[in-house]
């Protein structure tokens, strides 16, 4: 019995090859796009906890020094001797070639497992302490080959470009004998210690941050890409649930045949759930297989991006990770299992002797609409009420999640709306039964046309936001990099006689000081700056205490200091507040200046006061000002004798960035694609599964005269209708989440505001996309109505209905 | 004997290391390695010996507070070297660990220390001698006054000991055999320190006085290869005699024992394989392993037969490579204190 119904219960799929492949597709590529995201999310958070774990930072207190960038060796053993838990660490650049950040550590004493090295007795402890022992990266490994005096071990568990070794043999690699760049204390330390500044006033404690810092700033962007790995897996979902239901109704028919065989009821659902299950299993297999190709595609973009805007170096070759392809399955089977749910209540409900015919159209809805126009509206208030009194990024996520939900649920209702007003307008008959068959299609075509909703309204808030930002980047660009040539020097004496040399050749040296700190408890940096015509000219200020040139002119008298607007939001900055740029040094905040596509705060002074509290850290770095860029290459490079690698020009530079922020964005666009292919997709497969149960409402249209031909273009005319409306009110929609990114979201996961421009020609192209999708999708459907035989309307008659 | 250089596993290649204790047992290239019939050399060999693998400071006290509270304490400095000699810097073979430990009757505090050598962080200077980890230090020599300190996250110590006798040496003249295929340290102690400290606990500090047992003792090799783990007990008996006597249990399941009989003016009398004997009354989990806390310890030929019970069966030293080590009482026979050490439980 189980086998014959299992015979006919498959029989369906192979009479409906289509249907299967809808199912299979939808359920395969809603998996595939969830799966691809976490995928690159997973591979992107184990590069930063193979960088937590390798470095420490973040995980433990830290000892920095006051000032300059190294601790003499002896405080290590001077410290440990007061009682003070500390493990020293020495952190370097090695150009490999491409730069290796060599980390040095002391595994006697390093707080718990460090990286590689742990003292469980996995590591070969002898030889990593004799010194001739250096972990990385299996990237990184081949590019150390050879390039250091050392056995090379590659280590999945170091951070890329990151080679971790004894701190005795670091010491030696990077030629810093003696010398240690942070000590890292303990969590737990014995009693009885003294003051640190009894007996290190040198050195300054930096406490723990909660979660690595890297991980907090690109919680923002991966919570991105979550959400539209979401939204594309919300979308799949609706065509899985079209094509479930689709199966479902055609099969009543059968169903009622097998249970009036008798076939016990709970078999037959435990049957129908079983072949879902195993659907899903293909379907979600199928998808993790696509999830991990996306992924592997987009991952290099990824790790750029993340390069770029964070400075968190991730991995880019994708590992098979059990948690993402497990989410992959797992989303899978409780999609289907959502999907299908309602279908399998109402067979499981079905009586025995009810009627085979397809459910008469669900217009008794008037209770479930009542409950959709609340949540809607509610969901929309809660929307309202975050704009005006949220706070924070997740409430910024909220905010958009309230949104689009709430407009999806409000879709149907205002559809019907618009649709009721033409109806009423409407005086020939064939119009009237447009309009009116129109409003009775809506609720069955609901879901495809919240997820087109759903999709263009991503699509202009995406494309409002990243288009936006490129307006303001490209200009803040253009103000900054306004010096001509940008040159590097090695050693601080070569810097001095580099600028002695250009002293003469060029108006304007800047030179470029940099140190890393923490402002108000978070990473931050500090920049000291010459202040000359380039800044007072180029440099907007986007708020200041007082006139620009003031504000100049205290910035270089060292009275005064300019906050970039990251640091302005986090720490609550504005111009006229002070600021404590060092434990000793008080500044009040002159000004705020733009910042894009870096998410550190900054702190800039005065070159003059930068020196006195950083003398450890002179200039190397220098913006040099020209008339003529190539005559001072050829000097610099011929008279001066600096490496033509040591010198980058301002077009250079601005192409990078360019590179950077487009890169920034790929990832996001090609998942704006993805969604739309979906939503169209979506389209396609609820208008088939309306065709089919539309033919006895059709059939007397028919038999009143309107031919097949006009029929089916009357159908494709009410799809591009749907899709006209959807798509007029996706564009406030859009608008209105292109608002929240940019005022709210960005706010808090960047640091920055962006004014909004609007680009109607970009809203007008997705338009006709969208209806150019919903044409294609109801083309075939309608083709097929105009072309059904005149005996399948005629049996509409014939048959009871 | 307190062959404690279990540490060592760390330190030797992993397939050694998976062997558990009896990768103490294996060669040791290129270290010295003990002699018999040795002549010491005083105050240099209270100091490191860089030519040998292994080699501890190692003290242990029964201490009593104001109201009668029995307490144990531990104070250790291991040194364990990768190669025999020394480098200034952290190229230098020579690995230091610290272990400290306070037995209450119902609580136990252990905490460890790692260094490396050529630093500073941790050494041993003969004259005037001083030892140190860290911030822990023994400062002076075994003949004389000796001041202790160690700390951990939740219990402190500070201890002044006085020498009331003359070092004591194991074995023939401080040559101390380990096995039948003649395995063997440089062993010798200062059982005589009276102590008087305070310590540290969660509830407050305890003023205590005590007795105190410092055991010196290094070799390359201290186990035969089939030996998989020891029980050592140092008793100091009511009638100021005392007596050292260990255990080495080997994979067939029979014992080598060594003990030595000290009188109350410091005279030590070896004893020979099988003179000694330890035996295992009462087993308890502890630490999710079973673990002796009651023996029956004999010396026939001094008609000792005496039941040895710890004091706080708790006393596991959970620390990267974990032990037992705790104080005892000793009833029958005769009577007194000392302490027990029982390793390679798993």
């Amino acid at each position: 019995m189980t086998r014959a119904a299992l015979a006919a219960l498959w029989s369906h799929w192979r009479r409906s090859p289509l249907q299967l492949f809808t199912l299979v597709a939808g359920l395969a590529l809603a998996t595939a796009l969830w799966s691809g995201v976490q995928a690159v999310n997973s591979e992107a958070r184990a590069s930063y906890d193979a960088a937590a774990a390798t470095l420490g930072e973040g995980r433990f207190d830290q000892l920095l020094p006051r000032a300059g960038d190294t601790i003499p060796e002896a405080r290590f053993a001077e410290l440990r001797r007061a009682g003070w838990l500390v493990s020293p660490v020495i952190e370097g650049r090695l150009d490999a070639p491409g730069a290796v950040r060599i980390v040095g550590l002391d595994p006697l004493t390093a707080p718990g497992g460090l990286g590689p090295v742990r003292l469980d007795g996995g590591t070969d402890l002898p030889a990593f302490l004799s010194g001739d022992t250096v972990f990385a990266n299996p990237a990184t490994a081949a590019r150390l080959q050879g390039r250091i005096a050392a056995r090379i071990v590659p280590d999945t568990g170091v951070a890329p470009d990151t080679a971790v070794t004894d701190i005795g043999a670091a010491q030696r690699i990077l030629g810093r004998p003696a010398e240690m760049t942070r000590l890292m204390l303990a969590k737990a330390q014995p009693l009885g210690r003294p003051p640190l500044d009894q007996i290190a006033p040198d050195l300054v404690l930096h406490p723990a941050q909660e979660g690595a810092d890297l991980a907090r700033l690109t919680d923002s962007f991966h919570l991105n890409l979550t959400a539209f790995g979401l939204l594309s897996f919300a979308v799949g979902i609706f065509i899985v649930h079209g094509a479930i239901g689709l199966a479902f109704e055609q099969r009543r028919g059968m169903v009622r045949t097998m249970r009036a065989l008798g076939l016990p009821l709970r078999r037959l659902v435990l049957l129908l759930a079983a072949e879902l299950a195993l659907l899903a299993l293909v379907a979600g297999g199928i998808g993790v297989v696509l999830g991990y190709v996306i992924a592997a595609a987009l991952l290099p973009d990824v790790a750029a991006t993340l390069e770029g805007l964070y400075g968190a170096e991730v991995s880019g070759a994708l590992q098979i990770r059990p948690e993402w392809w497990m989410s992959g399955l797992g989303i899978a089977f409780g999609g289907t299992a959502l999907a299908a749910a309602g279908a399998l209540w109402r067979i499981a409900r079905m009586p025995l002797l009810a009627s085979a015919r397809p459910r008469a159209w669900a217009m008794s809805a008037g209770r479930t609409r009542r409950i959709q126009i609340a949540a809607a509206a509610a969901l929309l208030a809660a929307a309202g009420g975050l704009a005006a009194w949220g706070g924070g990024l997740l409430a910024g996520f909220a905010l958009l999640g309230c949104l689009l939900i709430g407009a999806a649920l409000a879709l149907p209702a205002a559809l019907d709306a618009v649709l009721a007003t033409a109806a009423r307008g409407a005086r020939r008959a064939v119009p009237q039964w447009f309009w009116a068959d129109t409003r009775q299609q809506v609720p069955g075509l609901g879901l495809a046309l919240m997820a087109l909703l759903l999709a263009m309204a991503a699509n202009v808030g995406v494309s409002t936001m990243v288009s936006s930002f490129r307006l303001t980047f490209t200009g803040f660009l253009d103000q900054r990099l306004a010096p001509e040539l940008y040159v590097s020097t090695e050693r601080p004496d070569e810097a001095a006689a580099l600028e002695a040399f250009l002293a003469a050749r060029s108006p304007e040296v800047l030179p470029i000081l940099s140190v890393d700190t923490r402002i108000a408890g978070m990473p931050a940096e500090m920049n000291g700056i010459r202040v000359g015509p380039t800044y007072r000219a180029n440099w907007a200020l986007l708020a200041a205490d007082g006139p620009a040139s003031a504000v100049w002119d205290r910035v270089a008298s060292g009275e005064a200091a300019i906050v970039n607007e990251q640091l302005s939001y986090r720490a609550g900055l504005r111009p006229g507040d002070t600021v404590r740029i060092a434990p000793d040094t008080v500044l009040p905040v002159a000004g705020i200046v733009g910042d894009y596509g870096n998410p550190v705060g900054q702190v800039i002074i005065g070159e003059a006061l930068f020196e006195r509290m950083f003398p450890a850290a002179p200039a190397t770095r220098f913006a040099l000002r020209t008339d003529d860029a190539d005559g001072l290459r050829a000097a610099l490079e011929g008279d001066f004798g600096l490496p033509a690698a040591n010198i980058t020009d301002q077009a250079a530079i601005r192409a990078f960035s360019l590179a950077v922020f487009e890169r920034t964005f790929t990832v996001t666009g090609a998942l704006n694609v993805l969604t739309l292919a979906v939503a169209g997709f979506a389209i396609l497969m609820s208008l088939l599964t309306l065709a089919s149960m539309r033919v006895p409402q059709l059939a007397p249209v028919w038999a009143l005269g309107l031919t097949r031909r006009a029929l089916g273009r009357l159908e494709l005319a009410r799809a591009l209708v749907l899709a006209v409306l959807t798509a007029l009110l996706a564009l406030p929609l859009g608008l209105a989440l292109a608002w929240a990114l940019l005022a709210v979201v960005n706010v808090h996961a960047f640091g920055w505001r962006l004014p909004m421009f609007l680009f109607p020609a970009d809203y007008a192209r997705l338009g006709l996309f969208a209806l150019v999708a919903a044409a294609l999708a109801a083309l075939w459907p309608a083709r097929k109505l105009a072309r059904t035989p005149p005996a399948d309307l005629l049996k509409v008659f014939a048959n009871e209905r | 004997m307190n062959a404690r250089a279990l540490f060592l596993c760390l330190f030797l290649p992993a397939a050694a290391a998976a062997q558990g204790f009896a990768g103490l047992g294996t060669d040791a290239p290129g270290f010295d390695r003990p002699a018999p019939n040795p002549v010491f050399d005083f105050p240099a060999d209270h100091g490191a010996h860089p030519a040998f693998r292994i080699e501890w400071w190692y003290l242990t006290a029964n201490l009593t507070g104001p109201d009668g509270t029995p307490y144990g304490l531990q104070w250790t400095l291991f040194r364990s070297a990768l190669a025999p000699d020394e480098i200034e810097g952290w190229q230098s073979p020579q690995v230091w660990f610290g272990h400290a430990g306070v037995t209450t009757p119902d609580r136990h505090f252990a905490t460890e220390r790692f260094a490396r050598g050529g630093t500073g962080q941790a050494g041993v200077r003969v004259d005037p001698f001083f030892a140190w980890i860290d911030e822990w230090t023994m400062d002076g020599a075994p003949e004389g006054d000796v001041r202790l300190n160690a700390a951990g996250p939740d219990f402190a110590y500070t201890l002044d000991l006085a020498a009331e006798g003359p070092l004591v040496f194991h074995g023939d003249g401080g040559f101390s055999v380990k096995s039948a295929a003649g395995q063997a340290s440089y062993y010798y102690s200062q059982p005589f320190f009276a102590a008087e400290g305070t310590l540290t606990l969660p509830d407050g500090a305890v003023p205590v006085t005590g007795t105190a047992w410092l055991d010196r003792e290094w070799s390359s090799q201290p186990l035969a290869e089939d030996q998989t783990g020891w029980d050592w007990f140092s008793l100091s008996l009511d009638t100021g005699e005392k007596l050292m006597g260990f255990r080495l249990r080997q994979t067939d399941g029979s014992v080598y024992t060594s003990a030595t009989w000290i009188a109350p003016d410091g005279t030590a009398a070896p004893m020979p394989d099988g003179a000694f004997s330890a035996v295992p009354l009462e087993a308890v989990p502890v630490a999710g392993r079973d673990v002796p806390i009651r023996w029956r310890v004999t010396v026939p030929g001094r008609a000792l037969d005496v039941t040895v019970s710890t004091l706080n069966p708790a006393a596991w030293m959970g620390l990267s490579f974990p032990y037992w080590e705790g104080p005892v009482t000793v009833q029958g026979s005769h009577s007194g204190r000392g302490y027990l050490e029982m390793t390679g439980y798993e």
